[in-house]
């Protein structure tokens, strides 16, 4: 079915193998058994989490929002076949070791990635759709053509990149504004631990999100307000 | 060269213990245990401490062999906790400063907890996961400060176990948790519960209203073994992939489990299995240092003291919120 598969990383929940499937550059993503987990909950989660990556993607195409294309579902190995991109970059990558060795780029790059992500949350969940990992990690910047340079200058040409949205695992569609609210809080946790030498970052993605569009924002702003004092003002006695 | 004694009371455990350069003197506890089907309470809570904080503070300079005159800072918990059990180990500990003569610290719970574990465990820079009754965080180390990576959006996961046990009435003593264990280890048929995994934070409310919205019905098809091994299995499951995660994340092959429910064998077990297959390790500790204890306070403020860290006497309160990344690590230079 796939010929050549060499693997490319083991991450918390999914080996990724790179191969060639009808002459494509793909990505397999193989959600392994995890034995330290009951049988029966492994095999739900795994499932359910193999579906909603493959549902999401799609979801995301109709909303405008660019994923990985979806090439295969292999339920019996666990596995989504999908479009590879070899010229790419995680944004946390992209801030931890290219923005911060150039610092004439500081400003212009993280406001340039800040913008792009601030306006693809908005666009998702405008469609309802809910990332539910929204980490660094799971997004990449993607060249539009690929320009063959090979140092890191690349990621400074802006007009050529854009911002790819990868693994939903753990996504699902919802109407509310409290899911959304839990999905910025969990974005803005994910840059405070990953990215706190930028404290910064997390404001300007949350104006480009709110100035993006006006429907429903004050809603989901307060909501988010909500979840935020929930999280830090909890007591934590013991 | 620090000898500290430090004062712990912000739940239902009171602790003093006494620490010489992370050699343990004294490590004495009383726990306040209440009837099956409750909880403790901060008054009653209080009241238990006051009653035991005398007797306790003797028995652990007689176990230390030291007289008040050859420690060098008194240390308390300054928070986070309920607010009347702090209360009465901050004023005991100011008092103590006053009548010795000693310099007074306050410490962080949290902080506590992991500077205990490293010490048992000499794991040097791991992924922490802390879990009690009353917090529930996934804690990696960064720039001098102890960063959250992790947390529960709402209870705690000791708070579940706890509550359920109540649900349950199982008996409080030794504790909820312990109990809870026991009959997990004889529970066999496996109930399909909600799991909910947001990222690298967790939720348990749903589980635990879910549980007892629907206790009678459930205890006619399943055993309360049963349903005490199925929460275990899925509350457990979520710990250690948010673990998991930020061991990805962090790029990290260390874990250490403290806090009361780090004591939980199956815990560890379940955490031990995922460490193996990634090629890591795990550093757990037992119910002596996992459960709050006043060893954990001494020796996390003898650390800060030796680095410089000073509290002035008018600073020495209490406060019941007190995150553990607000807290300067001036004692790594990692």
């Amino acid at each position: 079915m796939c010929e050549g598969l060499n693997i490319l990383k083991q991450g918390a929940e999914a080996k990724l193998f790179i191969c060639n499937y009808l002459g494509k550059p793909t990505l397999i993503k193989e959600r392994f058994k995890k034995h330290y987990r009951h049988i029966d909950l492994d095999v739900s989660i795994t499932k359910e989490r193999i579906k909603n990556e493959a549902r999401l993607i799609v979801r995301c195409k109709i909303a405008g929002v660019k994923t990985p294309a979806l090439y295969l579902v292999d339920f019996e190995r666990r596995r989504i076949y999908m479009q590879h991109f070899e010229n790419s970059i995680t944004v946390k990558d992209f801030i931890i070791n290219v923005v911060a060795k150039n610092e004439k780029e500081i400003d212009k790059a993280l406001n340039f990635v800040a913008k792009q992500i601030g306006e693809t949350v908005r666009k998702m969940h405008e469609n309802n759709i809910i990332h539910g990992d929204l980490t660094t990690s799971n997004m990449l910047l993607v060249e539009k053509l690929p320009s063959n340079v090979q140092d890191d200058t690349k990621w400074f040409h802006y007009d050529n990149l854009e911002l790819v949205m990868i693994d939903f695992g753990l996504s699902f569609i919802d109407t509310s504004t409290e899911d959304k609210g839990v999905d910025l809080y969990v974005l803005e946790r994910a840059l405070i631990s990953t990215h706190n030498n930028f404290p910064d970052l997390f404001e300007t993605i949350l104006n480009s999100y709110k100035n993006f569009s006006t429907k429903n924002i004050k809603e989901i702003i307060s909501k988010f307000d909500e979840v935020r004092a929930r999280g830090r003002k909890r007591t934590m006695v013991g | 060269m620090v000898i500290a004694i430090g004062f712990e009371g912000s739940a239902n455990k009171l602790g003093i213990g006494i620490v010489k350069n992370g050699e343990i003197l004294a490590n004495c506890r009383r726990t306040y245990i209440t009837p099956p089907g409750e909880g403790f309470l901060p008054r009653e809570t209080a009241e238990h401490h006051q009653e035991n904080i005398h007797e306790v503070l003797r028995e652990a300079l007689d176990q230390s062999g030291l007289s008040p005159k050859d420690i060098d800072v008194v240390c308390y918990t300054k928070g986070p906790g309920m607010g009347a059990p702090l209360m009465v180990c901050a004023i005991v500990a100011r008092t103590c400063a006053k009548l010795w003569d000693k310099p007074i610290l306050g410490v962080n719970h949290c902080i506590g907890h992991i500077e205990m574990g490293r010490l048992i465990t000499n794991a040097k820079n791991p992924t922490v996961l802390y879990v009690s009754g009353g917090n529930t965080q996934v804690i990696a180390y960064s720039r001098q400060r102890y960063r959250i990576f992790g947390e529960t959006i709402d209870i705690a996961v000791g708070n579940c176990l706890d509550r359920f046990a109540r649900v349950l009435k199982l008996s409080n003593a030794p504790s909820p948790g312990y109990n809870i264990e026991q009959a997990a280890k004889k529970g066999k048929k496996y109930l399909h519960l909600p799991y909910c995994v947001k990222g690298m934070d967790v939720s348990f409310s749903g589980i635990l209203s879910y549980m007892e919205d629907k206790i009678d019905e459930l205890l006619k098809e399943y055993t309360p073994e049963d349903l005490c091994y199925s929460l275990q299995e899925t509350v457990f499951a979520m710990l250690v992939e948010i673990t998991e995660r930020a061991m990805a994340h962090c790029g990290s092959d260390e874990v250490l489990i403290v806090g009361g429910v780090g004591c939980n064998e199956r815990l560890q077990e379940m955490m031990g299995v995922m460490c193996e297959e990634r090629g890591g390790k795990v550093f757990a500790t037992d119910e002596r240092f996992c459960i709050d204890n006043g060893v954990m306070i001494a020796h996390a403020g003898a650390l800060a003291f030796q680095s410089g860290t000073r509290m002035d006497f008018r600073d020495s309160t209490i406060t019941q919120r007190y995150r553990t990344d607000d807290v300067l690590v001036t004692w790594r230079d990692d």
